[in-house]
């Protein structure tokens, strides 16, 4: 499985997801942002978390019309995978791959801790290898993850199965005091209709080796090598 | 030829940072504001001195950049130099354009452009 990871300026995550993807056993290679095609056959395109451009303007809005962007919106028309985490899950938005807007915390403060979410559906290419409403205990870590989005656009995500996690408490509830950044329906992570792009803001990358301090993030790119190495 | 673009969230999203805002004037007992909603606001230099060319270059930028309309407004004047003659200091503001899903927006709360260097 080919993954690429696409380098912004000021994309400060990209190692971390290299690591965690090699150890999933994908075959990883980075490509920077001014760069006007991906790698022949690639099969994921992944865009990184960190602060692109610094935040400036919007978070994630000057990295979405970056020339890689268009080879990245190209390969999602064809039906390629898309991974977009925290400031790529921003990129997806403001680049018109993911519908909605994250917007500033609710309680205006940048939030590093771990977190549980629920994985809302275990039959994506992203989640095959949890198991349907599986609670996972990973990391958030941002100050602009505050899911928006007109009524029609969450009509439509929570009717066509596109919410793929929810912040939640250890028990799988879906509480306000769980809702760690505001979100609408506690939103953390949300697909394309077609599900081969998937936007989050938690970090899966940073929980896959038990030294860390634990592994839940692990089975996310598992499942997206699994299900390539299916696919050849 | 010089233009202002102001980019405001739309009605009804939730804006945290105006609410900080409005305690923090709550707090220093500055009374008789009943809500804040932060924006922003760009000074744009355009190559064009056609009001016509200048307009589809802003919106362009808007629509594009500027403004993300999924959460956003946008609005934008352009500055002419005064046709009224006579020394005036100052500059015609051409007719504000509006995002056309906002009838909301209101042009004449930005009558207050700063006057800058136009004879």
């Amino acid at each position: 499985m080919k993954a690429a990871v696409i380098l912004f300026p000021g994309s400060n995550r990209e190692r971390d997801v290299e690591r965690a993807l090699r150890l999933a056993g994908a075959d990883v290679q980075r490509v920077w942002h001014a760069e006007h095609e991906l790698p022949a056959g690639t099969d994921l395109a992944v865009l990184p978390g960190g602060f692109s451009y610094g935040d400036y303007l919007r978070c994630g809005a000057i990295a979405a019309r970056s020339p890689a962007m268009d080879a990245v919106r190209a390969h999602a028309a064809r039906g390629g995978l898309v991974l977009g985490i925290c400031n790529g899950f921003q990129i997806l938005c403001e680049s018109g791959l993911l519908p909605g807007a994250l917007m500033r915390n609710a309680k205006l403060r940048f939030i590093c801790h771990r977190q549980h979410v629920r994985v809302e559906r275990a039959d994506t290419a992203f989640t095959r290898n949890y198991a349907p409403g599986q609670v996972i205990d990973i990391c958030v870590a941002h100050g602009e993850g505050n899911y928006t989005a007109d009524p029609a656009t969450l009509a439509r995500l929570e009717g066509y199965g596109l919410v793929a996690f929810r912040y939640c408490d250890p028990n799988g509830e879906v509480t306000v005091d769980s809702n760690v950044n505001g979100s609408t329906n506690s939103i953390a992570g949300i697909y394309s209709p077609n599900r081969n792009v998937l936007g989050l803001m938690p970090h899966p990358e940073n929980f896959v080796d038990p030294l860390v301090g634990g592994t839940d993030g692990l089975p996310l790119f598992q499942s997206l090598v699994g299900r390539i190495a299916q696919a050849a | 030829m010089k233009a202002r673009v102001t980019v405001t969230l739309k009605s009804g999203v939730l804006d945290p940072q105006g609410k900080a805002i409005e305690g923090a004037l709550a707090s220093l007992g500055i009374r008789g504001i009943l809500g804040v909603r932060q924006g922003k606001v760009f000074d744009v230099e355009l190559a064009t001195e056609d009001a016509g060319e200048a307009e589809a270059t802003l919106r362009q930028a808007c629509e594009k950049l500027l403004a993300n309309t999924v959460i956003e407004n946008f609005h934008y004047e352009v500055e002419t130099p005064g046709q009224n003659g006579g020394g005036r200091r100052g500059r015609e503001t051409a007719p504000a354009t509006l995002s056309p899903d906002d009838p909301t927006v209101e042009a004449a709360d930005d009558a207050e452009m700063p006057i800058e260097g136009h004879p």
